[in-house]
């Protein structure tokens, strides 16, 4: 190509330089982004890098309704099940608005997580023989009320006294300072002799206590002691494996969170199942201003173990007074008890918010999760399937876009180098951003979405035929190249915009509407679909504007794609005065 | 190719083209004829669903050396179900056995594991309740019925509601043609063919739309001028814009037929192949209805609208009267245009035998 001739009239020409830089700072920002954030690679879905996906359908079966909270409730306790199998990359996410999703990566028991993911039952009320906060916050914060006033008491009436007149006890509770608490439980455990009274007697009389309290070998509790007192609630790491394989008559660890801190439980044998809960309500109570309770009711066994152990937990003092609501390990709230409990009700009263009344109901009610659940499908791809689909999507692209760049080369000639940079620089984009969505927002790259890539292949070249078939009819119209790039861009752009407009409509409605594949596909179609725009408004346009100017393809050379000749433009008869100069300076 | 480019060179200049308007009772009659052997085999035959929608189970095995025959009664004794076993390209075996519950499936892989005498981690499975492929399809049909009402809505605003009931009803048309082959010819319905499916509607509408803009574009001051009447210009645009067309359509098929031949040559069967198979069929009907039935169709609505019927009259007088006065009368109309680009957008001179002469006539000195 010959060096430009002429630098002049630039400004007639839109700015062609500012653009390209734009696209080429943009592309380097994000390719320096990806490799900062060391994700270089698009994070690959399961058919890809093998492993199980799993996908449940909510029914509706509970008489409780399928809506974004109870399924946001639902993967929330998945997730942690599924993180508690001690694999750190599953993911669980809802899909459509009644499906849920569960990748576990390759390398897991995919049998045991299937156990995992679709039982309901999974809820212990635990009598709490120790609590202690954990992690740096625990020094600072002296838990506010929120934290220990959750107290369960005879339904209807202690509610009143004892949410109110309580709270003062309670809310010393976690504050009392760490250690002593320790050392509470650790006299409780090593020797039945006890100095703590109420830690006895709440064990012995609890119904498997016998068993944990002090014929067992006291190497099992000296363990269990030493894994209490190493254990770090504020880890996530430690927190998904405390309690994990308890039995339910076993003597347990947990975690849970009250206001922000994390603290620790060591937790006797369950006394109630979650399966004994008839149903569990969050009610606001307008009579007392206690706020937000949630009140439930036993079966026949659950009233009569709930009052056995509510009796024996209101003998002791704090933390021996409580009950851990136990949920997949981890305890969702720790009330106390005043009183024995008897007739089969309770409520449980605190600080809640609406929310979170409501969720502890939904805990207490459907064990764990809010919703029951059905397998609808499960995939599993080993690595070496995976690794051919692969495979198979990369070699496909590869053959579909030489396919593509042969047929350009031979139909544009020159032109075709434009076509390919374009393609070269959708391709790049497209890449890095799917490198770069893969943390940010859990994209994974699966096979539909392979697919919906070479598609796009056609739908990103088709916006460079249409600008250079109008750039073309400009040019059969007598025009020489520059005022027929000019020319034919605002009628182009027009056409792109509206068909690129339907490509992704298209896109978008399969994406929110349909579930599983298809929404691999349907993202990746619109992802494509918006950066052709972004491509051929900030990338080829102002190419075109620049290659314009050069020799090779202003004079029409016959291997340009754009020669007057082969194109049978009319010879021009009267040169327009915007053109005349130009071409006579070619001349 | 430079064939191609001459090709395009003449259609724009209209020495050549085709009348797909005057043609137009022929091409709705062949699409009538096929979107009736579409329902009609989709009638009789039914479509072939995949395990997906049935429930049951796909296994693929590692590269391995037993037989299709040998795997066929090992599944059969494992489940107690028929199995449908294929040998894909790459030496894997697919094994598929319908209508069995996701929880017996893990029984069934171990016992195919212990017949093959190999690992059960190193068997994928595919397993799949009976209502999945139905939830599939309704979120389908669902998506499909949400986009048409929006695509409605968007070309009735972007071009006008004539536009957009044609480019429904060839969207409907490359539908039912594609389930109809689907159904002809046996090929399974997988998740894959659904996905397939409905690409195809951003596909086809994408073909048609840029027709319908060149059109809306060439008609716009269509009224000022007593030339053409509106099928004439609708037919300039399809030949205008069939380069374009023609492009596109090999453009976007050949990556498909990349897939297809990679889905279907080397791994033998699975999403690849389903997804290309199916937009291969509707790209290919989505370029036939976009030329044949779509434009044509708009012409037809259109030339019921008052003004263009009073046009159309408008034109063929002058026709008449243009027989006997021949050639004067064909160069002059263009310099009775005051307005420049009208006469570049309604007459598109460039397309017509009659611009011949339009260096001549027309003041283009007029211009900006």
């Amino acid at each position: 190509m010959a060096a430009p001739k002429r630098g002049r009239s630039a400004s007639a020409q839109s700015k062609p330089g500012r653009a390209l830089a734009l696209i080429l700072i943009a592309i380097v920002a994000l390719t320096g982004g990806m490799f900062l954030s060391g994700h270089t690679t698009p994070r690959l879905g399961i058919d890809l890098a093998g492993g199980t996906s799993i996908t449940l359908e909510a029914k509706a079966d509970q008489g409780s309704a399928i809506n974004k909270a109870n399924m946001d409730t639902a993967v929330e306790i998945m997730n942690r099940r599924v993180n508690g199998l001690g694999v750190s990359e599953a993911e669980v996410q809802t899909q459509g608005d009644r499906n849920i999703i569960v990748n576990i990566p390759k390398g897991t028991n995919s049998k045991e997580a299937r156990d995992q993911v679709g039982t309901t039952a999974k809820l212990y009320f635990r009598p709490v023989l120790a609590q202690e906060a954990t992690g740096s916050a625990a020094a600072t914060s002296p838990s506010p009320s929120a934290s220990g006033s959750s107290t369960a008491s005879p339904s209807p009436s202690a509610s009143k006294s004892g949410s109110t007149g309580e709270k003062a006890t309670s809310s010393s509770s976690p504050s009392a300072s760490a250690t002593s608490q320790g050392r509470a439980v650790t006299d409780a455990l090593k020797a039945d002799s006890t100095p703590s009274a109420s830690a006895s007697a709440s064990s012995s009389a609890s119904p498997s206590a016998p068993a944990t309290g002090g014929t067992d070998t006291s190497s099992a509790q000296a363990k269990l002691q030493a894994q209490y007192t190493a254990l770090d609630c504020s880890k996530k790491a430690q927190r998904t494996t405390a309690g994990e394989g308890a039995k339910p008559a076993d003597t347990t660890l947990g975690c849970g969170e009250i206001s922000g801190v994390w603290y620790k439980y060591l937790l006797g044998p369950a006394a109630v199942d979650g399966t004994e809960v008839k149903k569990a309500q969050a009610v606001f109570d307008t009579q007392t201003a206690a706020g937000w309770q949630v009140t439930m009711t036993f079966n026949g066994k659950g009233s009569k173990k709930f009052a056995d152990i509510t009796g024996q937990l209101a003998k002791n003092t704090q933390p021996q007074n409580e009950f851990g609501i136990v949920l997949d390990g981890e305890v969702v709230s720790s009330p106390y008890v005043s009183s024995s409990i008897t007739g089969g009700s309770a409520q449980i009263s605190g600080s809640f918010t609406q929310d979170e009344a409501q969720n502890l109901a939904n805990m207490l009610s459907y064990g764990a999760l809010p919703l029951s659940f059905q397998e609808q499908s499960v995939t599993t791809v080993t690595a070496a399937l995976g690794g051919d689909q692969l495979h198979a999507g990369l070699l496909a692209g590869a053959i579909g876009l030489l396919l593509v760049v042969i047929y350009l080369v031979a139909y544009y000639r020159g032109l075709s180098l434009v076509a390919m940079a374009s393609l070269l620089v959708s391709g790049i984009l497209t890449y890095v951003l799917m490198a770069l969505l893969g943390p940010a927002i859990g994209f994974a790259l699966n096979l539909p979405a392979v697919c919906g890539a070479i598609v796009a292949i056609g739908i990103t070249a088709d916006s460079f035929i249409v600008y250079f078939e109008r750039i073309r009819d400009e040019i059969r119209e007598g025009r020489s190249l520059r005022p027929a790039v000019e020319r034919a861009w605002p009628r182009a752009r027009r056409t792109i915009l509206v068909s690129d407009f339907v490509s992704f409509l298209a896109a978008a409605v399969l994406f929110t509407v349909t579930v599983g594949k298809v929404q691999g596909f349907a993202f990746t179609l619109g992802l494509t679909t918006v950066l052709d725009v972004v491509v051929v408004f900030f990338f080829t346009k102002p190419l075109m504007t620049l290659l314009a100017r050069r020799k090779f393809f202003a004079s029409g050379s016959k291997w340009s794609g754009l020669d007057p000749k082969s194109l049978g433009a009319k010879p021009p008869l009267r040169r327009t005065r915007r053109s005349g100069p130009v071409e006579t300076k070619e001349a | 190719m430079s064939k191609l480019g001459n090709l395009g060179a003449r259609l724009h200049r209209g020495e050549i083209s085709y009348d797909f308007i005057g043609h137009r009772k022929l091409w709705y009659g062949i699409s009538i004829l096929i979107t009736i052997t579409a329902i009609l085999g989709l009638a009789v035959r039914g479509l072939n669903m995949g395990i997906d929608f049935q429930g049951g189970a796909v296994f693929t095995t590692e590269k391995t050396s037993i037989s299709v025959s040998q795997a066929e009664d090992y599944a059969k004794e494992a489940s107690g179900h028929d199995a449908v076993v294929q040998k894909l390209g790459n030496g894997t075996l697919r094994i598929q056995i319908a209508g069995m519950d996701t929880k017996q499936s893990d029984q069934i892989k171990t016992d195919l594991a212990k017949d093959f005498k190999v690992d059960p981690e190193s068997i994928a499975a595919d397993l799949v309740g009976p209502s999945w492929g139905d939830q599939i399809a309704n979120k389908a049909w669902q998506g499909l019925a949400i986009f048409m009402v929006l695509v409605v809505i968007y070309l009735a605003i972007a071009f006008e509601w004539r536009m957009a009931i044609a480019a429904l009803v060839a969207l409907i048309h490359d539908i039912t043609i594609t389930v109809g082959i689907y159904a002809l010819v046996g090929f399974e319905v997988t998740p894959g063919t659904v996905i397939g499916l409905l690409t195809i509607l951003g596909y086809s509408l994408y073909d048609t739309v840029v027709v319908f803009d060149s059109l809306k574009e060439q008609t716009k001051d269509i009224t000022k001028q007593n030339r053409w009447t509106y099928s004439d210009i609708a037919n300039r645009s399809i030949n205008g814009t069939l380069v374009r067309s023609i492009n596109t359509t090999v453009v976007a098929l050949l990556p498909v037929a990349g897939l297809l031949f990679i889905g279907g040559g080397f791994l033998g069967a699975g999403t690849l192949n389903d997804i290309s198979l199916s937009l291969f069929v509707g790209l290919a009907a989505g370029a036939y209805s976009s030329i044949f039935i779509a434009t044509p169709l708009v012409a037809d609505l259109k030339e019921r609208e008052p003004a263009m019927k009073a046009l159309r009259k408008r034109v063929l007088a002058k026709r008449a009267q243009a027989s006997v006065e021949e050639e004067m009368a064909d160069a002059r109309p263009v310099s009775d245009e005051p307005d420049d680009d009208a006469a570049h957008a309604v007459v598109g001179p460039r397309t017509q035998p009659a611009s011949r002469g339009r260096g001549r006539g027309r003041p283009s000195g007029k211009r900006r």
